[in-house]
């Protein structure tokens, strides 16, 4: 039987991650993995750490605790820029999984296909890390360094995911293709975030995942976005936009079809957005 | 770790590893089986418990954090002996069949229902969508939650219990989860098996220095320790091994069995096991297992092929005069049966006999089966099944027993063996991979003048019952139409695929896909209504069909399709208005008819029922039929009820104990009404009329038993038999359905009778994205009588589910779909609407006029479906499961065409 250690404070558990433990959030990654075996790895149980949990408002921006849950998300009474991580979050496995499963534990869990990471992405999310040496912050895009790989360095732990506040008013929003309705891995999805001004765009953040290793921004997509007003977003979108996409064929779809449909899931996800 | 918290009210203490799954510590430690286990992965939530008040996958939960937590579950929803409205909502509406899903369903609901009592349609569907079902088709299970308050409990008095909506008799255990599945009664003393398994299609390999492991385990066994190592289906091709000796022919094939304490068996790590491999290429598919140098899966079958044959009938040029002819070429998938309970079970030796408690289909074939492995005489081996936790046809196969059966025998102890997830999907049958060629013809007024049709079929590594469905697909091939001129061919050949055995249907439906396309083509070249063109075509009573039978009673196509036409009439408008709108979404509505012939092909499948009375005046159905969910114990007991003249509600039930009942065959091929009901009815009848003789009364006596006392009344006259004197009573009843062998033409009588049906499926395409909603399905079936409409219903709608899968998402790929997650079977989400119409052509040789209806749910929704889909899209599907890339794919091609 492998050591088992659940800290109450993040310096108990940093202390401890002076050597390796595997780290267990909401175990929904966790125990898929290990079926039919014994566990026998060293675990360090994160669940009753009060400073990972927890959403908050500073004046700059949000903090969501890295083991806030789906639910706890969907649950928190936050603005309209949040919605579409709320919609993502809606969408992960059932509601069983929604109960459990963290945001920090998908985004460590670094799936291509992660629910999490286009609409954080698209809220330009910074990931909070701290280890014995102290803390750092690594905006998300920089943390997940590719398929199933972050930039956790041994003895960190992800403690808090930070999201700024956009300087105009914003509105998000996420969609999910899926080959059925509930507890699907998902073939493709989009997320965006756009500030509006006089019926306009004045920024824009717009993503696609499951189409690379790792979700990625369409920044030529953003550029042609800016300075469209709301009711004409969908026809901006043009298949050339896709260019930092590199999808695969796997058994859930093949690379051409996850580009075709990247851009329905645009087209259909700014329109909704007007 | 010692871990305090409170469970259904009530604080319990509990010591052990604190990464156990909170699932195992409940049903392994805490003795509440209630909590069932289908994934281990948070794919099935079967073992759904509700954690200080909401729901979570207790497989997914460390029990190193559960101190202070409370947790609920099934065990907790009423106090021992009552059901809480939740639970008689189920039972009232047929919501649980196998059952084994019931207790997540029911603690999903009760996450929704404490928050809000009369939740909507969809708020349901969220709150229940992340347990999966296989039976049911969720249909009846959203309807209980939200009928919770509601439901009428149906009794019927003597004589009146065939034709009632009865709540299954065995269906209390169910809804409380105390019904004890295959993992759920292992003795605490029990041994573990774990099977170490093939991870290559096809090699070879040599077995190392077993002793290091043989040191710190109780047995390590070999295909040297197997007595008799080859079994199968047939008496003359047992050619798969129990244990693999030096080759191994597909992933997931059986290689060493480790057996041990539980903690033990699972502690050893893979790199501990001495096994060394020389993979060689695999033979994937059908054209690799014909190509001219193809190396043999089976060095005894030349060709790779196992088996073929067919149906000739009329001219050989038959398409010569035709006015329309439709050709096409259809493809399917390995499907996997994904029954929510994996294999499990537990033997142990009894003096010189074998005992074998667990999930299966069909205990008597069992029984010979472990016989014939362990060089025993039958009467040596006991099979005692357990609750099944569903079948399809995948657990007519042996799975476990082999394996618990020989190491019991070998060591003196009961030894248990539990499959995993990925092991059940990796070492389990599949359905055929199929390719189905086919021709149709038909004259100007659109009637059938010829068809020609080949099934070839990947039948995997092993024969399993590749025989039967390469035999039955010939004889159905057709299509439920009549046709002068008929060929058709069936084959199967080996691959290093799964083993390809029996699934809802056996082939059937792989070849309705193919005909139903055809009707469509031909009904759109000459311009009928599809529907109509159909009903022109339709077998009736006193055709003749392709195998030379003259259909004598009981062929109600044209009455499903008569049923259904006003409900084709409106999808047709309904749909065309949506579409006239014009977007990305486009609907269709299709159809599908299939018959089905009920019981073996040609082979005598006999079965044996007895009711007894005892001295005490308890009344038993002593019953081999084995209920997998279907609902057989319930419609035995009303058949055997009014045969007999006494109250269902006076009945016990012996089910499935080889040792306490007789061969009442499998539960398979529909078989189960039609044959062992009508066993059931003759027993029940023996049994009456022994009691009317000891009587001296008249056919139209009535009886009452009370007690001991049995009353029979006659007239006015009324004679009490005190059954303590009369000594125990016991009436017998055999039913073998008649048919006779098919010739080298393949005519002959394959089937006594068959059951028809069809379907329409209205569905929603978005073309942009190539996903398919299905909206709503109608579906007729002819079922001679419906025993119990609930139970029917239930079958109709789960195998409506089954066929959904099939056509849109359902793919078995060896190594990549080997597991709920990426395996998709439908969710609650995914399953319409489902409107049955049930149609009674009343057979005369079944139980009160009833045929079969397990399968036929299935067959014609898949073809409704791809009907559908040709409709909304102009797209007509040639492969599936439909994904949503290949249907876009589809939709792109056809619009680049000029
Ligand atoms: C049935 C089912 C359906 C699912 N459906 C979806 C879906 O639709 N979409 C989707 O995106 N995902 C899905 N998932 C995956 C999973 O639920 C999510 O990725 C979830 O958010 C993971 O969080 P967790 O807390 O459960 O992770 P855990 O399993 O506890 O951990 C995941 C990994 O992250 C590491 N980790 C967790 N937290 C930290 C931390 N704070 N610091 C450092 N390392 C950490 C762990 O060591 C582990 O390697 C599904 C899973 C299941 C079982
Ligand atoms: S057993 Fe927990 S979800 Fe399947
Ligand atoms: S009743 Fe739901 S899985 Fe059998």
């Amino acid at each position: 039987m492998g050591d088992y250690l659940r800290p109450t404070s993040l310096d108990e558990a940093l202390q401890a991650l002076a050597r390796p433990w595997t780290v267990l959030a909401g175990g929904t990654d966790f125990y898929p993995a290990r079926i039919g075996r014994t566990i026998d790895e060293p675990v360090l149980d994160i669940s009753a750490i009060a400073d990972l949990r927890g959403i908050s408002e500073g004046p700059e921006g949000w903090r969501l605790g890295a083991a806030t849950t789906w639910s706890a998300l969907i649950e928190a009474p936050l603005p309209p820029l949040f919605d579409g991580l709320k919609q993502a979050a809606r969408e992960v496995g059932g509601r069983q999984i929604q109960n459990a499963g963290t945001l920090a534990g998908n985004l460590c869990n670094a799936s291509p296909a992660a629910d999490g990471v286009p609409p954080l992405l698209v809220l330009g999310a910074e990931i909070e890390l701290a280890g014995r040496a102290g803390a750092r912050r690594l905006p998300l895009a920089a943390f997940i360094t590719g398929n199933r790989r972050t930039a956790l360095a041994p003895g960190e732990l992800v403690v808090a995911i930070h999201v700024p506040k956009p300087s105009r008013p914003a509105r998000s929003g996420f969609l999910k293709l899926g080959a059925r309705r509930y507890l699907v891995i998902s073939i493709a999805m989009a997320a965006a975030t756009l500030e509006i001004e006089d019926g306009r765009v004045a920024a824009a953040r717009v993503a696609v995942g499951a189409c690379s290793a790792v979700a990625q921004r369409l920044p030529a997509l953003e550029d042609a976005l800016v300075g469209t007003p709301v009711g004409a977003l969908a026809g901006r979108v043009d298949a050339r936009h896709l260019a930092p996409l590199s999808p695969i064929d796997d058994v859930r779809g093949s690379a051409a079809y996850r580009r075709d449909a990247a851009v329905t899931l645009l087209r259909r996800l700014l329109r909704s957005l007007a | 770790m010692k871990v305090g918290f409170t469970l259904n009210g009530v604080h319990v203490d509990w010591d052990g590893a604190p990464v156990a799954r909170l699932a195992s510590a409940l049903r392994d430690d805490l003795g509440l089986i209630g909590t069932k286990v289908g994934c281990d992965a948070g794919d099935c939530g079967a073992c759904t418990v509700l954690l200080d008040g909401r729901q979570v996958c207790s497989c997914l939960v460390a029990m190193g954090r559960m101190t202070g937590r409370t947790v609920e579950t099934v065990e907790g929803l009423a106090p021992t002996g009552t059901l809480a409205a939740l639970q008689k909502s189920f039972l009232d509406h047929g919501a649980a069949q196998c059952g084994i899903c019931t207790p997540g369903m029911l603690m999903a609901a009760q996450d929704v229902l404490r928050n809000d009592p009369a939740p909507t349609r969809a708020e349901v569907e969220d709150a229940l969508g992340g347990v999966l079902c296989r039976c049911t088709g969720y249909t009846k299970i959203v309807d209980a939650v939200m009928a919770c308050a509601s439901g009428v409990a149906v009794s019927p008095p003597a004589g009146a219990a065939v034709g009632a909506r009865l709540p299954r008799l065995d269906g209390v255990p169910k809804v409380t989860g105390r019904d004890r599945f295959g993992a759920d009664a292992v003795p605490a003393d029990a041994l573990w098996i774990r099977v170490v398994r093939s991870p290559h299609a096809r090699a070879r390999f040599a077995v190392g220095d077993l002793g290091p492991l043989r040191a710190r385990l109780a047995a390590v066994l070999t295909a040297a320790d197997v007595p008799f190592n080859g079994y199968g289906i047939y008496p003359d091709i047992k050619d798969q091994p129990v244990l693999a000796d030096g080759l191994v022919r597909y992933r997931g094939e059986a290689v060493l069995a480790l057996v041990g304490a539980r903690a033990d068996v699972l502690a050893i790590r893979d790199e501990q096991i001495p096994i060394d491999w020389k993979p060689e290429p695999p033979l994937f598919g059908i054209d690799a297992a014909t190509a001219p140098d193809a190396p043999l899966v089976q060095a005894d079958k030349p060709k790779n092929l196992l088996l073929d044959g067919g149906v000739k009938r009329g001219h050989v040029n038959g398409f010569a005069d035709c006015a329309a002819v439709a050709e096409g070429v259809f493809e399917t998938a390995f499907v996997e049966h994904a029954y929510i309970e994996p294999e499990a079970g537990w033997a142990r030796r009894v003096g010189d006999r074998i005992e074998i408690h667990a999930s299966t289909q069909t205990p008597y074939m069992d029984r010979d089966e472990i016989a014939s492995v362990m060089r025993l005489p039958a009467e040596s081996v006991r099979i005692v099944p357990t609750a099944c936790g569903g079948g399809f046809g995948g657990k007519l196969d042996l799975s476990v027993q082999p394996l618990i059966a020989i190491a019991a025998w070998k060591l003196g102890r009961p030894v248990a063996l539990v499959y995993t997830r990925p092991e059940s999907m990796a070492a389990s049958t599949k359905r055929h991979p199929a390719r189905v060629t086919a021709k149709f013809g038909c004259d100007a007024a659109g009637k059938l003048v010829a068809c020609d049709v080949s099934a070839t079929f990947d039948t995997g590594a092993y024969a399993s019952w590749g025989p039967t469905v390469a035999n039955r697909v010939p004889v159905h091939a057709m299509g439920p139409y009549a046709i002068p001129n008929v060929r058709t061919w069936g084959e199967a050949f080996f691959t290093n695929g799964p083993p390809a055995g029996a699934f809802r249907g056996f082939g059937v439906p792989q070849a309705a896909i193919a005909h139903e396309a055809m009707m469509d083509s031909l009904a759109d070249q000459i311009g009928i209504d599809r529907l109509e063109f159909r009903q022109r075509n339709a077998l009736r009573a006193g055709d003749v069909t392709a195998c030379g039978q003259t259909l004598e009673h009981s062929a109600g196509l044209i009455q499903c399709l008569e049923a259904l036409r006003p409900h084709w009439m409106k999808a047709q408008s309904a749909v065309a208005a949506f579409n006239a709108a014009g977007s990305a979404m486009r609907r269709g509505v299709g159809i599908g008819c299939m018959w089905y012939g009920i019981g073996n092909t040609s082979m005598s499948n006999p079965s044996i029922m007895r009711v007894g009375l005892a001295v005490d005046g308890t009344l038993t159905l002593y019953s081999g039929a084995l209920d997998i969910g279907q609902g057989s114990n319930t419609i035995m007991t009303q058949i055997a009820a009014d045969a007999l003249g006494l109250p269902v509600g006076q009945f016990t039930l012996v089910t499935g104990d080889t040792d306490l009942t007789a061969d009442a065959g499998k539960t398979s091929a529909s078989r189960q009404t039609f044959v062992s009901g009508k066993a059931a009815e003759r027993a029940g009848l023996d049994l009456r009329q022994k009691i009317l003789r000891l009587a001296n009364a008249g056919p139209d006596a009535t009886l009452t038993l009370d007690g001991a006392a049995l009353k029979v009344s006659d007239g006015g006259i009324a004679h009490t038999l005190d059954l303590a004197r009369v000594g125990p009573l016991m009436g017998e009843g055999t039913f073998d359905p008649p048919t006779t062998p098919l010739d080298e033409n393949g005519q002959g009588i394959p089937y006594a009778t068959y059951a028809f049906a069809a379907q329409i499926a209205i569905v929603e395409v978005d073309i942009e994205l190539g996903t398919v909603k299905v909206l709503r399905m109608v579906a007729a079936h002819d079922v001679g009588k419906a025993i119990n409409p609930t139970l029917v219903e239930g079958q109709i709608e789960g195998g409506i589910a089954q066929g959904l899968g099939l056509a849109l998402m359902e793919e078995y790929l060896p190594g990549r779909t080997e597991n709920l997650h990426d395996y998709l079977i439908p969710t609650i989400g995914d399953v319409p609407e489902i409107e049955c119409l049930l149609i009674e052509d009343r057979e005369p040789l079944g139980p009160s006029g009833a045929k079969g209806v397990g399968e036929p749910g299935l067959v014609p929704t898949a073809p409704a479906i791809l009907g559908a889909i040709h409709h909304a899209t102009g797209v007509r599907v040639h492969r599936v499961p439909v994904l949503p890339h290949r249907l876009r794919e589809a939709i792109l091609r056809q619009g680049a065409k000029p």
